[in-house]
């Protein structure tokens, strides 16, 4: 657990990514193959499922140190993050001295064992191991691991490459082979990288090739016949597999999803063998998406209802082909790759199955007057990908790029203010904003980032001394500041006051040059929703 | 009560003087030089003989009265003394008797002796007015000797890999606080201007310090390589800094025990050596006195206070303007 616990250390503070991968490279060179195997699970999104609530964490904490929960509570919201508190709460003189030091894989394993065990057993756990865990990272550490919320600061792309380094293999070869479906429990380290592996597990995803955001102008990528243009749909990405007469769908965030839409299942007898799609699980009717707010009905939903299957149906808007019949796709070009797509979705031919049209266009800025139409075809934008560009792994400049439309904005002002966690403990970062109704105000959406670090420490210096009341961590603040919100989508709510729900709110800009007077109003929300919210 | 809370600090009204008062007033006692103690505008000042020159240095020529801990003087009939605090060179907690009623302020303390600041002295009293600034158990600190071997490997360590180690620390206090540990490792130590102008002020009034050379302009880059160097916190990330690089920047504060604030500051080490009390610090400070009231100003007084209150003794919450807020991040910089 210590060399575990020094290796989040460094990764959590080390401001380079050069010294991230060499800690990593390092760490896979000299730890021990479970724990190895431990550590590719949990930077691959492979975390154990939580098992024992927050509450409950908190409360076994505080009945060890004796302190009260509402200390407890205090002392939470200051450092902002569960884990942490338990771990600086522990004081030494609790801790067992010279206890017998245990590798990663002996926690993870523990826990996961224990976790249909009855609570007094799980209790016993915690306390035993927060009391041999003298170090307070090594504490720290360990309830990260087994609250569910085991985030460092590190990209599996980052992990690869450091495992790719040091076990001498290309980093698309090793995203590969720890892709899809294995557990780290049962799994040892040479079978996980082992090429075998590759071709027994037949759900075995690709790694997924990602865009970056086009910035310059589209006439900087040349030669506008060079390029094939399709809508960018707002998703889920997925991969959608048939091997051995088995159907598998992947999310990006390599969860397994098939059993959550049943739309699929009449696909595995209209899809060839051997065959991996790329696309995005989308919920569509007539070939047309419905927003977002609708596919957020869907997930994580253990059981659908016949209405929701009506209303809410799932399609799978194809785009691309990675596989056919067994033979990987990925490096013929991206031309080919389309033709054999078209082939297939048009054989199968079933409205679980799209096609994710191409957008046409002789000119780039006959190009952007198409663009600025996406939101009408119920998508947030363009692709454009090289039409000569193979399948290539992770997020690559060059040859793909995402070209999204610029985001709605609403001016509206700050009314509430609590505290956020990590890098932003103890600083009030997290806002509620509202706009004007009549003469009151009316709340309608968070946002959390678009501020600068200097900013924030503004607007927290700001809280601090404009608090009018206290909830909880929550303070209401003076509404005086302004800011822009921007946002990509909008759908009706009856969840929030407002009678609205925003997609993917954020701030775009402090508008000091605006009074509170000044900002946007629920009449102009419900304009937004009747325009983009069908 | 001896000590009455006004808006313009705390008066008392029996001897007709201030201690800390944050708008000006006739008469100041003071319990430290950090700015937002001892503030500029007052007809008169008390304070450690140690804290004058001080004073002087970021007040400029004042009508200030020095006296040693321990030497009862009389303030209009209040009997008055100074008594070591341990927060920074000169730091005190003021007593002050009246008619057999005592009252302690202990403007910023901490309990460990660090060898620079005197040992804190637990003085019974009736009511007892405390800081907390670390007024949350996550606040425990390590003895002072574990910090600074931590911080020496640290600098070596950055040395052996050419890289000039920069430690953020505020310039009065923490900064001399810092040099015995440096000069234990044989390095050449280098000062910010701000942390300069102090070390001098401490030299002149016959402190002893480390010897440590003021950053020059034209001094070349080599100079510093695989050295060290101590800048106040408002250095980080100016093109101040540019001249050591390779460098590595190691905070030295006691809001480094939470990883938040470490990764916020971009620190690549954050050392927790703070200069005021950690939780049971404050408790067994309080539980020393024997005070009967415990009056709580500057931190997380709302959650001290009541915890104060719930393990049986009597306390409130005092709004100060000590600190730049309750919950403020960044220990305050002297204006130098």
């Amino acid at each position: 657990m210590k060399q575990f616990a020094e290796l989040v250390t460094i990764l959590g503070t080390s401001t380079k990514t050069n010294d991230k991968l060499n800690a990593l490279s390092d760490y896979f060179a000299s730890a021990n193959d479970k724990d190895k195997v431990w550590v590719i699970a949990l930077f691959s999104g492979r975390r154990p499922k939580r098992t024992i609530s927050g509450s409950l964490i908190q409360l076994w904490c505080s009945e060890l140190v004796d302190l009260p929960l509402w200390l407890f509570e205090e002392s939470y919201h200051t450092v902002g993050d569960l884990s942490e508190t338990v771990a600086l709460l522990i004081p030494d003189t609790l801790t067992i001295k010279n206890a017998e030091p245990r590798p990663l894989h002996y926690y993870v394993e523990k826990f996961v064992e224990l976790a249909k065990a009855e609570e007094e057993k799980r209790k016993e756990f915690m306390i035993q191991s927060w009391r041999e865990l003298a170090n307070p990272v090594e504490r720290f550490v360990f309830n990260k691991l087994l609250s569910g919320a085991f985030r460092i600061g590190v990209s599996q792309k980052l992990m690869v490459n450091a495992l790719a380094k040091t076990v001498k293999l290309e980093p698309s070869v090793i995203a590969h082979r720890i892709s899809g479906n294995w557990d780290p429990a049962t799994i040892s380290f040479e079978e996980l990288l082992s090429e075998s592996a590759v071709t027994t597990d037949s759900s075995k995803p690709y790694p997924f090739y990602l865009a970056y955001a086009l910035e310059d102008e589209p006439s900087s990528l040349g030669e506008p016949d060079e390029w094939q243009a399709e809508w960018k749909w707002d998703g889920i990405r997925g991969q959608l597999i048939k091997r051995n007469n088995e159907l598998f769908v992947w999310s990006r965030g390599e969860e397994l999803l098939t059993g959550k839409f049943p739309e699929y299942t009449v696909l595995k007898d209209l899809l060839p063998d051997g065959i991996v799609l790329d696309g995005e699980i989308i919920p569509a009717v007539d070939g047309k998406p419905l927003p977002f707010a609708l596919l957020q009905t869907r997930i994580g939903r253990k059981n659908i209802t016949k209405k929701q299957l009506q209303e809410v149906p799932m399609s799978f808007f194809s785009y691309d082909l990675l596989e056919f019949e067994y033979e990987d796709y990925r490096n013929t070009p991206l031309s080919t790759r389309r033709k054999k797509l078209e082939e297939v979705v048009a054989t199968v031919s079933h409205p679980a199955l799209q096609i994710s049209a191409i957008v046409n266009f002789n000119d780039w800025s006959a190009l952007a007057e198409l663009r600025s139409g996406s939101r009408n075809q119920g998508a947030e934008g363009l692709m454009l990908k090289k039409k000569d560009s193979i399948y290539q792994v992770g997020r690559k400049r060059g040859d793909w790029w995402k070209w999204k439309i610029d985001p709605l904005v609403i001016d509206a002002v700050m009314i509430y203010a609590q505290k956020g966690s990590g890098r932003r403990s103890n600083l009030y970062t997290d806002y509620t904003f509202a706009v004007k109704d009549g003469e009151k105000l009316v709340s309608f959406t968070k946002a959390y980032s678009g501020l600068t670090d200097k900013e924030f420490a503004e607007v927290d210096a700001f809280v601090k001394r404009n608090s009018l009341e206290k909830f909880g961590p929550v303070r209401t603040v003076k509404p005086e500041l302004v800011f822009e919100i921007a946002f990509e989508g909008i759908a009706a709510s009856n969840r929030h006051k407002s009678g609205v729900a925003l997609r993917f709110p954020r701030i775009n800009r402090w508008r000091k040059d605006k009074k509170p007077d000044e900002i946007n109003t629920i009449g102009d929300l419900k304009k937004m929703l009747e325009i983009y919210g069908k | 009560m001896l000590i009455e809370f006004t808006n313009k600090g705390l008066y008392c009204k029996a001897g007709n003087f201030f201690i800390d008062p944050w708008q000006p007033v006739d008469k100041a006692v003071i319990t430290h030089a950090h700015s937002d103690h001892a503030r500029s505008g007052n007809g008169s000042y008390l304070c450690h003989r140690l804290t004058k020159p001080l004073l002087e240095l970021r007040l400029g020529p004042n009508s200030i009265q020095a006296i040693e801990w321990n030497e009862p003087i009389t303030i209009n009939g209040v009997n008055v003394s100074l008594h070591p605090a341990g927060h920074i060179i000169g730091s005190s907690q003021v007593r002050i008797e009246h008619n057999g009623e005592v009252c302690v302020v202990s403007g910023d303390y901490k309990l460990e002796n660090d060898g620079l600041s005197g040992q804190f002295e637990p003085i019974k009293c009736h009511s007892f007015i405390t800081e907390s600034t670390f007024g949350l158990p996550i606040y425990n600190w390590k003895p002072q000797d574990e910090i600074f071997s931590t911080i020496q490997n640290w600098i070596l360590n950055n040395n052996a890999e050419g890289k000039t180690s920069v430690l953020m620390a505020y310039s009065l206090g923490k900064a001399q606080r810092l040099l015995p540990c440096i000069e234990a490792t044989g390095l050449p130590i280098f000062l910010h201007g701000a942390v300069y102008n102090i070390h001098q002020a401490l030299l002149g009034a016959g402190i002893k310090l480390p010897a440590a050379r003021r950053v020059e302009p034209d001094m070349p880059k080599e100079t510093f390589k695989g050295n060290v160097v101590i800048a106040p916190g408002s250095a980080d990330g100016s093109p101040w800094m540019k001249r050591f690089s390779p460098y590595s920047v190691g905070v030295c504060s006691g809001w480094m025990q939470v990883r938040g604030n470490v990764r916020r500051r971009n620190a690549d080490a954050g050392f927790v050596l703070s200069d005021h009390a950690d939780w049971n610090g404050l408790l067994s400070a309080v539980k020393d006195t024997g005070a009967e009231k415990v009056y709580v100003t500057h931190g997380f007084q709302a959650a001290f206070s009541r915890y104060l209150n719930e393990t049986g003794i009597y306390s409130a919450e005092v709004k100060t303007e000590y600190g730049i807020d309750e919950e403020e991040l960044i220990e305050p910089e002297p204006q130098s």
